[in-house]
């Protein structure tokens, strides 16, 4: 029924199978948004947040897919603006159009969750109007929303190669005057998103405070700034991976070469490997040098719920061990232990957020104080899941009716 | 403001006239005390020795108004300048009608002074009747925090002004500072070295809470027992 919006050459689907997803994805949405609606209307008490937990599941969720979504700026510049130098990079044009898609749903969905979070949302728009150029908050608030205007215009083009919208001239030319723009937009991205990614890093690392969050830094940026930085450059692009492994396992066809895997590989596994040295030295400073300045120790940070083994499963066994996998030729080769690496990638990532939010404020900073658990409530999972459900939607749409992947049609010839 | 902790008795007296000064809402059930708005907060410490040598303090907490050099740990983190120092008199202030309640102070604070307003405001009849009308009520969705009870430097200043005197030299007396029973609380300015509590923030019993952080709280405490000296700073 559909099929004449569907890429040329290409097969999807039968619309009943896609319709019967979408239902089951916009079910998912309608109950997050039901919840949003509740929080919205009878205010943030329905939340397990409390004034000790001034932070809670929204900002951890929104850090983490922040920096998985960072797949598509940096994506973005290594094929627009390092490609032309280092020729092996241009393999990234296979995989580019989902990074970008990854990255717009990632942002817009976080955005969204925003919105949530704060206590009076009407006012939202103050961060424009009465700016504190000390707080990183507002560098997050301005690099967010412009970013994710450059992710619409570079989503934009890509909708605008479906079949139909093509056939229309006007649309065509506008959608081909974007894509030669592109490489100003992608370096525009760029820069915006490296600033935002740093600023959520700083977000933590400036509250001096709080032992376990502050960080010194290198003029008023804290290390946390380029932590940030470095671990969302170095899980988006394997983040991006796992996605397109994902829709190979769902749709069971080849959509990218396995070179495009390797190289992501390569590139994550270079990455991965510098920022958890830095990590690793950033962590003995803090807690063997900063700690004891403020009269704490290491073991002062860790208990359970929020024990040792956080830090562990983070460094070792979701930073070091993969950082090490991804760099062994011989084992980048084995499908297993590829994903296997790029999905610890991600969930070390993902744990670092936590770490740097709840349990950053877990602990109790006055000595009489009592350590506390923060326990979410359904009306902060279920925002939280419906953007993940909005984020597979738009990637199901995106995918059935948008050429996404150039090679598809000839891997999969048949 | 300087509080001298071997005379408080724990009765709460400060902390219940600011809840009435500062017009401060409270809920019907206030079982979860991680959600209860208290400006003045009062903490039980313990030695953590048995008796006979058991001993435990009263240590009544308002906002400290951090003088740490630029900013205080909460005004240098909100977004939209709802908290700033008023450099002239110290203290910390927040304007609610700005607070966009990202909550980014209340993480910022170690004292946990700040607290957020998860309700709307109510008070059982007849006690609306009683709000201060010096005092704005605080709608759902915002922080607040103690200011000094700021409104009564505002009305020093215009009794000083209308009488023809300097208003940048007035003294006044926060509202838990005159209701503590034992004169435990003393107010003034830090900057005079000839005010009371100039020469009571000198004391050897005098000490700040968490100083190792650096944040140059303005409130003192008076105790002559070192290991209240060393519970309220890691040592």
């Amino acid at each position: 029924m559909d099929q004449a919006l569907i890429p040329e050459g290409l097969k999807r689907c039968p619309l009943p199978v896609f319709g019967l997803w979408v239902l089951v994805l916009l079910a998912i949405i309608g109950w997050g948004v039901y919840a949003g609606a509740v929080v919205l209307l009878q205010a943030l008490n329905v939340t397990g947040l409390n004034d000790y937990f001034g932070f809670g599941f929204y900002i951890t969720i929104d850090l983490a897919i922040i920096a998985l979504g960072a797949g598509a700026f940096f994506s973005g510049f290594l094929y627009y603006a390092l490609s032309r130098y280092f020729p092996a990079l241009k393999e990234l044009h296979k995989i580019i159009n989902l990074a970008v898609i990854v990255g717009f749903v990632c942002y817009t969905g976080a955005l969204a969750v925003l919105l949530l979070e704060i206590g009076q949302p009407l006012r939202g728009w103050f961060g424009y109007w009465h700016p504190n150029v000390h707080s990183m908050l507002t560098e997050v608030i301005f690099c967010i929303s412009c970013y994710a205007i450059v992710l619409i215009i570079e989503y934009v083009p890509i909708v605008f190669e479906n079949r139909k919208l093509d056939a229309i001239k006007s649309v065509h030319i506008f959608g081909h005057t974007l894509h030669e723009l592109m490489a100003i937009f992608a370096l525009t991205g760029t820069f915006l998103s490296f600033f935002h990614q740093g600023s959520l890093g700083g977000v933590a690392g400036v509250l001096f405070a709080r032992p376990f969050a502050y960080r010194t830094g290198f003029f008023v940026w804290p290390w946390t700034f380029f932590l940030f930085i470095l671990s969302a450059i170095a899980s988006g692009p394997a983040f991006t991976a796992l996605v397109c492994r994902a829709m190979e396992a769902v749709t069971r066809k080849k959509l990218v070469d396995r070179s495009v895997y390797e190289l992501l590989a390569r590139i994550v596994g270079g990455l991965l490997l510098f920022y958890i040295i830095l990590k690793i030295i950033d962590t003995l400073y803090w807690g063997l040098v900063m700690a004891p300045e403020f009269g704490l120790s290491l073991a002062d940070f860790y208990k359970a719920p929020y024990g040792m083994w956080l830090l562990i499963t983070e460094i070792l066994i979701c930073g070091v061990l993969p950082a090490i996998v991804l760099n062994i030729p011989q084992a980048r080769k084995s499908d297993a232990i590829l994903f296997g690496a790029f999905f610890l990638t991600c969930t070390g990532i993902v744990i670092n957020r936590f770490v740097m939010t709840i349990q950053a404020i877990a602990v109790p900073v006055m000595p009489f104080d009592r350590w506390q658990v923060y326990v979410p409530t359904v009306y902060e999972w279920a925002p939280g899941i419906a953007m993940l459900a909005y984020c597979v939607l738009v990637i199901s749409l995106s995918y059935r009716y948008l050429p996404l992947f150039p090679r598809e049609k000839q891997l999969n010839a048949t | 403001m300087v509080i001298d902790l071997d005379k408080c008795t724990g009765c709460m007296a400060c902390s219940v006239a600011c809840q009435a000064e500062n017009n401060i809402s409270f809920r019907v059930d206030e079982t979860d005390k991680l959600r209860s708005i208290t400006w003045m907060e009062i903490y039980k410490l313990e030695n953590g020795k048995d008796y006979p040598e058991y001993q435990f303090t009263y240590l009544p907490r308002p906002c400290m108004h951090c003088d740490s050099p630029h900013h205080s740990p909460c005004t240098f983190v909100c977004p939209v300048n709802a908290t700033t120092r008023d450099e002239n008199n110290g203290i910390v202030t927040h304007i609610v009608p700005r607070c966009i309640g990202c909550r980014y102070c209340i993480v910022a604070c170690p004292y946990h002074a700040r607290d957020f307003n998860w309700w709307d405001p109510t008070w059982p009849k007849p006690m609306e009747q009683m709000l201060s009308p010096e005092v704005s009520t605080r709608m759902r969705g915002v922080v607040e925090k103690c200011t000094f009870c700021h409104q009564r430097l505002l009305k020093a200043r215009t009794r000083a002004y209308h009488e023809g005197q300097d208003p940048n030299t007035v003294t006044y007396n926060p509202a838990c500072a005159d209701a503590c029973p034992t004169k435990a609380i003393t107010f003034g300015n830090l900057m005079d070295g000839q005010s009371d509590v100039a020469k009571l923030a000198k004391d050897p019993r005098a000490f700040r809470i968490l100083a190792k952080l650096k944040t140059e709280p303005k409130v003192y405490y008076l105790s002559r027992y070192q290991w209240v000296h060393k519970l309220s700073d890691n040592a």
